[in-house]
């Protein structure tokens, strides 16, 4: 037997998997953006006001969970598409997870792609998705030393929501050190403070999805 | 499960390899595993005996664990330490914006191949 290095990424298969599915999604003009956050952070409640805000965007949703179909049936009462996937047991969804959706998708013709991935703060930052966009959600509850905790996702992501801004009276976090701590870890990052029960700072948020929409399609 | 998914991508990541080297058979596989990746060595053992089974390529392979130390660099002092002696506080200035330098990272380093 001969010696051969390596020095790979266990998941090196993965990252091929998933820039296959970004170079596929940006030959068709469709973004898809991947959701991450903790469990209960708000990403249903969030796109949901997202849905209700752009009517005239096409918009798809594919819901990662563990088990349950609850989240897609929440979106799809709002009219829009939606499918579940089941991840059985695995605490992330990998590039051939969310390839495999993404074509049970396709029914729908839809512009604008949201994957909620598995509620988690660690496992999803690990793997790439194919997404041509990274959205990460916090809420307040959570509390601002998050980026400390879980740097990870903030150096992964493009953009990051702080939502249940609405809460900010009731609870010690400091949306200034939040962000200085976020901007330490990840300078090019967008943070938009938000609630999606108030509506307050949503269509800052909004036109930065809209704005990242047009770009990929134009980048075709 | 975590150590499901990472043996998952591994068998994967092995299989691509070999087609790639046109290996027939992998013995030795030395994996880096960061001292807080969160994978439990036990754990990830026994689902590589597990799932090497389905793999030809991979059926006869030995999986060997050596341990990267995990290192926090703390933005306050400007100086690295130990993670798991010292935590999230670094040691020398009590500040607590610090984050991890390595230590999370799971790498394929090398394997015995025919
Ligand atoms: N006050 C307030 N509550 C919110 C806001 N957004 C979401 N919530 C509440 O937070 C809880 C969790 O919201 P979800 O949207 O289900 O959270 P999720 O991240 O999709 O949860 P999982 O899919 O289970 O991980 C619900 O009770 C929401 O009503 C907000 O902006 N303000
Ligand atoms: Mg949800
Ligand atoms: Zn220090």
């Amino acid at each position: 037997m001969k010696l051969i290095t390596v020095n790979a990424s266990v998941t090196a298969s993965n990252d091929r998997d998933a820039e296959a599915l970004r170079q596929r999604l940006r030959a068709q003009g469709k973004l898809l953006v991947n959701v991450m956050s903790s469990a209960g952070s708000g990403k249903t409640t969030l796109l949901s006001s997202i849905i209700r805000d752009l009517p005239d965007v096409k918009i798809g949703v594919m819901e990662a969970d563990i088990a349950s179909s609850v989240d897609a049936e929440r979106i799809e009462a709002l009219g829009a598409r939606a499918i579940q996937v089941h991840t059985s047991g695995m605490c992330h969804m990998d590039a051939g997870m969310t390839a495999a959706a993404f074509d049970a998708m396709q029914a729908h013709d839809a512009d604008l792609y949201f994957l909620e991935n598995v509620g988690n703060l660690i496992c999803p930052a690990e793997y790439d998705t194919g997404a041509g966009l990274n959205l990460m959600i916090l809420s307040v509850p959570e509390g601002d030393d998050k980026p400390l905790k879980y740097p990870l996702m903030f150096q992964k992501s493009d953009v990051l929501a702080i939502t249940k801004t609405d809460a900010l009276p009731y609870f010690t976090f400091d949306l200034e050190t939040c962000i200085e701590r976020v901007k330490k870890l990840n300078p090019a990052i967008d943070v938009y403070p938000v609630s999606a029960k108030t509506g307050e700072g949503m269509a800052a948020l909004e036109k930065r999805l809209l704005n990242a929409l047009d770009q990929w399609k134009n980048n075709r | 499960m975590h150590e499901m998914g990472i043996v998952l991508h591994l068998a994967k990541t092995l299989d691509e390899t070999a087609e790639q080297e046109r290996l027939t058979r992998i013995g030795k596989v030395v994996l880096q595993v960061g001292e807080v990746s969160g994978i439990m060595t036990d754990l990830f053992t026994d689902a590589w005996e597990y799932f090497k089974g389905r793999h030809p390529v991979l059926k006869d392979s030995e999986l060997v664990l050596e341990t990267i130390p995990a290192v926090t660099w703390c933005d306050a002092c400007k100086r690295e330490y130990p993670t798991v002696q010292y935590g999230k506080e670094c040691p020398y200035c009590h500040s607590g914006e610090t984050w991890l330098l390595r230590g999370n990272e799971c790498i394929i380093k090398e394997i015995e191949a025919e």
